[in-house]
C-alpha cells in the first residue's frame, strides 16, 4: 500500500536505524533544552542543526560506490594522519597540547575522523591480505603499524579516550578478520603485564588519578572524585520515573559537571528516570543489532569487516560512556553518542552510520560481487 | 592447531570464522547493554533513597540566622545595648582561595582604611579557618553592593543583613555592660555549638553581657535557601526567624550613668550611687573606659595601643577591681562602731596636731591641731587624733566587724564577672598572712582607713548607704518585679541620725567638703572626704608631683541627709586629694535632683575639656592612628591576652600596697587636702567655701 505512496528512493532508506536515530536525537535534544535552563540555545538547537547535516552527509556517504570507497581507503589514512601531525606541530608551535584544527568555521578534530578511518583502512588491508597469509605475521605487523601510528599521535595529544578508541576499532576488525586465537590470548596477557607498567610510566598524573577516583570514587569526593559521585547522585535520584522534565537540580545547580555532554546521560536519567535510561539502551540496541546484521547479511569480507567496525566504534562510544557517568568506568573525555552536544562526536558516529547506511545499500543492491 | 589454520585457510574458513567471532563480540556487546540495564536500575530505584537525599544536600544549604540579642535596659526602660540593622561582610579563611588577596580586594571596595586592613590580616592569620571573621559592619548600601556583585570571584566572602550591637551611650557603660565579639576558638571548643561559627554571630565577651550571654542569646533562625555548586544561592526555600533574646533590665539609671561617667572627665576614677530603698545599683560609672561599639568586630591595633598605653588603665573596671585605702571614708563607720560599743559622742579628747602611740608620735593631718575633739567635729573635721585616741581604748575588735557589717572585705552577690573584695585587718589576719603580730600603730592606722585596709568603690558606697539607712542594704543589678525589703541593721538609739547629722557637717557645716554643697535649698548632701597617700611622703609630697605619685581622693555621700535617698561614692585616682572626689559626687547628686542643672554644669566643663567624652576619645584616637597606627605594627591581641594583661595589672594594683605598707612603718597620715591643694590636680578651681572648712 504504502510503496505505492512513498516514492522507491525514499522506501529504500534504511529506516530501521533512522527512525530509532531520530527518536535519540530529539530526546537527546529535550536532555539538552533542560540543560540550558529551558532554551533551544545554545545546545539544542545546534543539536538538532547538526544531526540534520550530518544526516544529509550519511545519505551522501550510503551513496558511494564499493570501489570508490576501497580506492579511497588509504589516501584517506594519510590525509587523516597527516593532519594528526600538523595537530601536534600547531600545538608544539603554540606551545601547548591541541587537539583542534581552526578551519575557518569549522572546527576539525582529526583524531575523531581518525576512528572511522582506522576501521576503513583495516578493513581494506584485509580484505586485500590473501588469504593464506592470516595466520603469519603479514596479517600483524601492518596492521599493527596503522593503529600505532595515529595512536601514538593521538596519545601525545594526550587524549587517551581516543586512543583507546582508535585501538579497539582496530582490534575488532583484527579479531573479526580471522586472526588465530592464540594471538588475541597472548596479546591479552601481555596487556595485563604491560597494564600496571603503563599505569606507573606512561600515564599522567591526572590519568592515573583518575583511575584511583574510579576504585574509590568517595576518597575525593570534592577533586577528582566529584565527576562520578555528582553523576551517580543524578541518576540514583531520578529514581524510576525521573524528577521531570526541566526539574533536575543536579544539573540546573551546575553540580553535575558537563552536563550536556559527557554527563548527558546522568542529565536525562535525572530528569527521565530509570524509564528513560532504558529507552536510550533500548535505541543503542537497536542501532548495534542493525549495524551487526548489516555486518552479517554483507557479501564480501571488504563490506563486512568495515560494517562490523563501524558498529564496534558506535558501541566503544556508548558503553565507555554510560560506564563512566554509571560508575563503571574511569572518567575519559568520551560523549554519549547522538545525545552529547557536540559537533565531533556527532560527525564521526554520522560517518559510521552514513558508512553502515552504505553497506547496507550495497547488500541490496542487486549484481554486486559475492563473496570472493 | 595453528599449523592446521594457516595451511587450510579459505575463503569460506574466514566466513566462518567471522560469523562466529561477530556473534561473540555481539553477545559481549549484549551482555554489556544487561550490566548497563542493571546498574542503572541498581543506582536508581535500589538506591534511590540515598541518592536522593544526597541530591537534596547538595540542592539545599541550610544557613543559620544570628539571633538578635536580648536588649539590655535602665531601669526606666531605656536601651543601654540593642540591636542596629545594618549590612555587614564577613569572611571564612577556610572557603577563600587566596585570603590575602581577597582581603586587599574586599579593602578596596569596601574603602576600609589601611590599618584596618592590617589588622584584618593579623586576624586572618590567628584565626582557625573555619572561624568567621568580621570585615566590616554598619555599611551603606551602595558599598554593600558593591561586594554582593562581586560574590562569584570571591568565595568565603559573605555579605549579609544582620544586626550589630549598639550601646547608645558608648564608653558610659563599657565595663559595666562589657562588649560582644565572635566566638574564640576557646569558646567554640567549649560549647560547639554551629551558631557559634556562624558569620555575624556574637557572644558576649565581658560584663553584664557575657555572665548574662545565656539569656541574652536567643535562639537562631534557620534559612533554607537553594543553592548552585559554586554557593550562589537561587531562591529561597524556607526560612524560620530567629527568636530575639530575652530583655535584661539592670537597676542601672541610664542617664546618670552617662552622666556621672562623663562628669569624670579627665580623671581616672568611679562613681557608685546606690538607692537607698532597696539597694538598687544606680550608677558604676568607671572612666577612662572603652568604646564597646567599636570593640564587636575585635580590638584593632591603634586602640589596642592607645588603650594599653594609658596610665589611667582604660580597660578596667574600676568600681569592682580598683582597690584603694579608703582613708578618712572609713571615719563614720568607725564612729558608728564607738557608738555601738558605748561610747560617749560627747566624750572628747584634744587635738595637738599629733599623738604619740607606743615610741612613735602619729600626726593628724591638720598639724595645728583641732583643739577639743567630740564625735561630731572628729567626723567632719576628720580629726585623726580623735580616732587615734579612742581606737586606742576600744581595740581593732570593735571596728573590724563593724567594717565587716557595713560592707567592708565583703564580696557581694553580684552578675558580675569577678570582684576584688580587699581587706579589713584584724590581728588573726594579720597573723595568718605575715604571721607578725597585730601592733598598736595597726589599729591607729586601720581607724584612718590606711595600712592595710583597701576597699573598692562599690563597697564603700555600700557602707554609706546602710550608714545613711541603718538598713542591711545589699546591691544588686538586675530590676526584678519585687523589691527587696532590706533588715535592718540593729542600730541602736539615735545613732544612725548622729552620723547623718556629722556627715551633713562635713558638707553644710564646718566640715572639710564645703565645696560640696548641693544647690538646692531644701536638700542637702551628707558625706566624709577621705584622702588616700599612695607613697610615702618622703617619694612624693601627695598633693602634686608625678600623676601615680599623687594621693587617691575619695567620698562617701548620701542625700538628702536626713532622709536618705541616694548613697555612693566617688575615687579618682591620683587626684591630689578628696577635693577631687566630692564636687563630682555633688554634681551627681545634683543631676539626680535636677537633671537640667546638672548637666548645664556638665556642659561648662565639657567645654573646659575639649568636647564630650566621645569626641575627646575619637580625637585621641585618631591622633593614635596618625602616628602610631601604621609605623609601629602591632599585632592586635586576643581577648584573652587583653583579660591577661588587665588581671596582671589588677592583681599587682591589689599587691602592691599591703606589701609596701606592711613592710614600711606607717607614715605620718595626712588627710583631707586643704583647698589651696586642689588647683595640683588642674581640673576644678578652689571655692572660697573651702577655706572655711579648714
Amino acid at each position: 500500500m504504502s510503496r505505492s505512496v512513498i516514492p522507491a528512493a525514499v522506501a529504500r532508506q534504511p529506516w530501521r536505524v533512522i527512525l530509532p536515530l531520530v527518536v535519540l536525537v530529539c530526546f537527546g535534544t529535550t536532555v539538552l533544552y533542560s540543560a540550558a535552563g529551558g532554551s533551544m540555545t545554545p545546545f539544542a538547537q545546534s543539536h538538532l542543526l547538526r544531526f540534520a547535516i550530518f544526516l544529509v552527509m550519511a545519505f551522501g556517504i550510503s551513496r558511494a560506490p564499493s570501489d570508490f570507497v576501497r580506492l579511497v581507503a588509504y589516501p584517506a589514512y594519510a590525509v587523516v594522519l597527516l593532519l594528526l601531525v600538523l595537530v601536534e606541530a600547531l600545538g608544539a608551535i603554540g606551545g601547548g597540547s591541541q587537539r583542534w584544527l581552526n578551519l575557518g568555521p569549522i572546527v576539525l578534530q582529526p583524531s575523531e575522523l581518525m576512528k572511522p578511518v582506522i576501521v576503513l583502512v583495516l578493513a581494506q588491508f584485509y580484505s586485500t591480505l590473501p588469504t593464506g597469509m592470516i595466520g603469519s605475521w603479514r596479517a600483524v605487523v601492518p596492521a599493527g603499524v596503522l593503529i600505532a601510528l595515529p595512536m601514538g599521535l593521538v596519545l601525545l595529544q594526550p587524549d587517551l579516550g581516543t586512543a583507546l578508541a582508535i585501538a579497539f576499532g582496530g582490534v575488532v576488525i583484527m579479531f573479526l578478520a580471522g586472526l588465530p586465537l592464540r594471538w588475541f590470548l597472548a596479546g591479552g596477557a601481555a596487556a595485563a603485564v604491560a597494564a600496571p607498567l603503563a599505569f606507573f610510566f606512561a600515564l599522567k598524573d591526572y590519568q592515573r588519578q583518575r583511575v584511583f577516583t574510579f576504585l574509590d570514587p568517595e576518597s575525593d569526593p570534592l577533586g577528582t572524585g566529584y565527576h562520578i559521585t555528582q553523576s551517580k547522585i543524578a541518576i540514583g535520584s531520578g529514581g524510576f520515573a525521573g524528577k521531570g522534565f526541566g526539574n533536575g537540580s543536579q544539573s540546573h545547580l551546575n553540580y553535575l559537571p558537563e552536563p550536556h555532554t559527557d554527563f548527558v546521560f546522568a542529565t536525562m536519567a535525572e530528569e527521565w528516570g530509570m524509564l528513560g535510561g532504558l529507552l536510550v539502551l533500548a535505541i543503542f540496541g537497536l542501532v548495534l543489532h542493525w549495524g551487526w546484521n548489516v555486518a552479517r547479511t554483507s557479501r564480501d569480507r571488504f563490506a563486512q569487516l568495515l560494517a562490523a567496525g563501524m558498529t564496534a566504534t558506535i558501541f566503544f562510544y556508548a558503553a565507555i560512556n554510560l560506564m563512566m557517568v554509571m560508575g563503571l568506568a574511569p572518567v575519559v573525555g568520551i560523549p554519549l553518542p547522538f545525545m552529547s552536544h557536540g559537533g565531533s562526536s556527532m560527525l564521526t558516529n554520522m560517518i559510521c552510520i552514513g558508512t553502515l547506511m552504505m553497506v547496507d545499500r550495497w547488500n541490496r543492491t542487486p549484481g554486486a560481487r559475492r563473496l570472493g | 592447531m595453528g599449523r592446521r589454520f594457516t595451511q587450510h585457510v579459505t575463503m569460506a574458513r574466514l566466513q566462518d570464522t567471522f560469523d562466529r567471532r561477530a556473534v561473540v563480540i555481539g553477545s559481549a556487546q549484549a551482555g554489556l547493554g544487561v550490566l548497563l540495564a542493571v546498574r542503572m536500575g541498581y543506582i536508581s530505584v535500589a538506591e534511590n533513597s540515598k541518592y536522593q537525599m544526597e541530591a537534596e544536600s547538595n540542592r539545599v544549604n541550610l544557613t543559620l540566622i544570628p539571633p538578635r540579642r536580648g536588649w539590655i535596659l535602665d531601669r526606666n526602660g531605656a536601651p543601654l545595648a540593642s540591636n542596629k540593622a545594618d549590612f555587614r561582610v564577613d569572611i571564612i579563611p577556610d572557603r577563600m582561595k587566596d585570603p590575602q588577596a581577597t582581603v586587599d580586594r574586599l579593602g578596596e571596595l569596601l574603602a576600609l582604611p589601611e590599618v584596618a586592613i592590617r589588622d584584618l590580616k593579623d586576624r586572618l592569620e590567628q584565626s582557625h579557618g573555619f572561624q568567621p571573621i568580621e570585615v566590616a559592619s554598619g555599611l551603606d548600601w551602595d558599598r554593600f553592593a558593591a561586594v554582593s556583585v562581586r560574590l562569584p570571584d570571591m568565595p568565603g566572602v559573605i555579605p549579609q543583613r544582620g544586626f550589630t550591637r549598639f550601646y547608645p551611650t558608648g564608653q558610659s557603660v563599657g565595663h559595666l555592660i562589657g562588649y560582644v565579639g565572635a566566638a574564640s576558638a576557646e569558646e567554640y571548643e567549649k560549647d560547639p555549638s554551629p551558631i557559634l561559627i556562624t558569620p555575624g554571630y556574637k557572644v558576649g565577651k565581658d560584663g553584664i553581657e557575657k555572665t548574662f550571654e545565656q539569656t541574652l542569646r536567643g535562639i537562631p533562625g534557620a534559612r533554607r535557601v537553594e543553592v548552585t555548586a559554586s554557593g550562589r544561592i537561587v531562591r529561597d526555600l524556607e526560612t524560620r526567624e530567629d527568636t530575639q533574646g530575652q530583655a535584661l533590665q539592670l537597676t542601672i539609671d541610664g542617664p546618670l550613668q552617662d552622666y556621672a561617667a562623663r562628669r569624670l572627665g579627665l580623671e581616672s576614677g568611679s562613681v557608685v550611687v546606690i538607692d537607698c530603698a532597696t539597694g538598687d545599683l544606680l550608677c558604676m560609672a568607671s572612666m577612662p573606659s572603652f568604646d564597646p561599639n567599636s570593640f564587636s568586630d575585635g580590638i584593632g591595633r591603634v586602640e589596642w595601643k592607645m588603650l594599653s598605653s594609658d596610665d589611667h588603665v582604660p580597660l578596667r573596671n574600676k568600681v569592682l577591681k580598683g582597690l584603694y585605702p579608703p582613708g578618712s571614708t572609713v571615719k563614720p563607720m568607725v564612729a558608728m562602731a564607738f557608738l555601738e560599743a558605748g561610747l560617749d559622742p560627747e566624750e572628747s579628747t584634744v587635738c595637738t596636731g599629733g599623738l604619740r602611740v607606743g615610741n612613735r608620735v602619729f600626726h593628724c593631718w591638720n598639724r595645728r591641731g583641732h583643739g577639743q575633739v567630740n564625735m561630731a567635729k572628729g567626723i567632719y573635721q576628720s580629726c585623726d587624733v580623735y580616732f587615734y585616741h579612742f581606737a586606742q581604748k576600744l581595740g581593732m575588735d570593735v571596728i573590724a566587724p563593724m567594717a565587716h557589717r557595713l560592707g567592708m572585705g565583703q564580696e557581694f552577690d553580684l552578675p558580675v564577672l569577678s570582684q576584688f573584695y580587699g581587706t579589713v585587718p584584724d590581728p588573726a589576719w594579720k597573723l595568718k598572712k605575715y604571721g607578725r603580730e597585730w601592733q598598736s600603730y595597726d589599729t591607729v592606722n586601720a581607724t584612718i582607713g590606711q595600712g592595710f585596709m583597701l576597699a573598692n568603690p562599690l563597697q564603700l558606697a555600700v557602707m554609706a548607704s546602710r550608714l545613711a539607712t541603718g538598713k542591711k542594704l545589699m546591691p544588686r543589678l538586675v530590676l526584678d518585679k519585687t523589691p527587696p525589703t532590706p533588715e535592718s541593721m540593729n542600730f541602736h538609739g539615735d545613732h544612725v541620725q548622729f552620723i547623718q547629722n556629722a556627715m551633713n557637717e562635713v558638707v553644710n557645716g564646718a566640715g572639710t567638703a564645703g565645696r560640696g554643697r548641693l544647690p538646692f535649698e531644701d536638700i542637702k548632701m551628707a558625706g566624709k572626704t577621705g584622702t588616700a597617700q599612695v607613697v610615702s611622703l618622703n617619694v612624693s609630697h601627695g598633693k602634686g608631683g608625678p600623676w601615680k605619685y599623687r594621693d587617691h581622693g575619695l567620698f562617701i555621700f548620701f542625700a538628702p541627709f536626713d532622709k536618705p535617698r541616694y548613697a555612693g561614692a566617688v575615687v579618682i585616682e591620683h587626684g591630689g586629694g578628696s577635693g577631687a572626689a566630692y564636687p563630682i559626687a555633688r554634681d551627681v547628686m545634683t543631676f539626680m535632683f535636677d537633671p537640667k542643672l546638672g548637666l548645664e554644669k556638665l556642659h561648662a566643663l565639657e567645654q573646659e575639656w575639649g568636647g564630650t567624652a566621645q569626641q575627646r576619645l575619637a580625637r585621641k584616637y585618631a591622633s593614635f592612628a596618625e602616628e602610631a597606627g601604621l609605623e609601629t605594627p602591632k599585632p592586635a591581641p586576643t581577648e584573652a591576652v587583653i583579660a591577661e594583661r588587665v588581671e596582671e595589672a589588677d592583681v599587682a594594683a591589689a599587691r602592691a600596697r599591703p606589701d609596701t605598707d606592711a613592710a614600711v612603718a606607717p607614715p605620718p597620715e595626712t588627710d583631707s587636702p586643704p583647698a589651696n591643694a586642689s588647683p595640683a590636680s588642674g581640673v576644678v578651681t578652689p571655692a572660697p567655701a573651702d577655706a572655711g572648712a579648714q
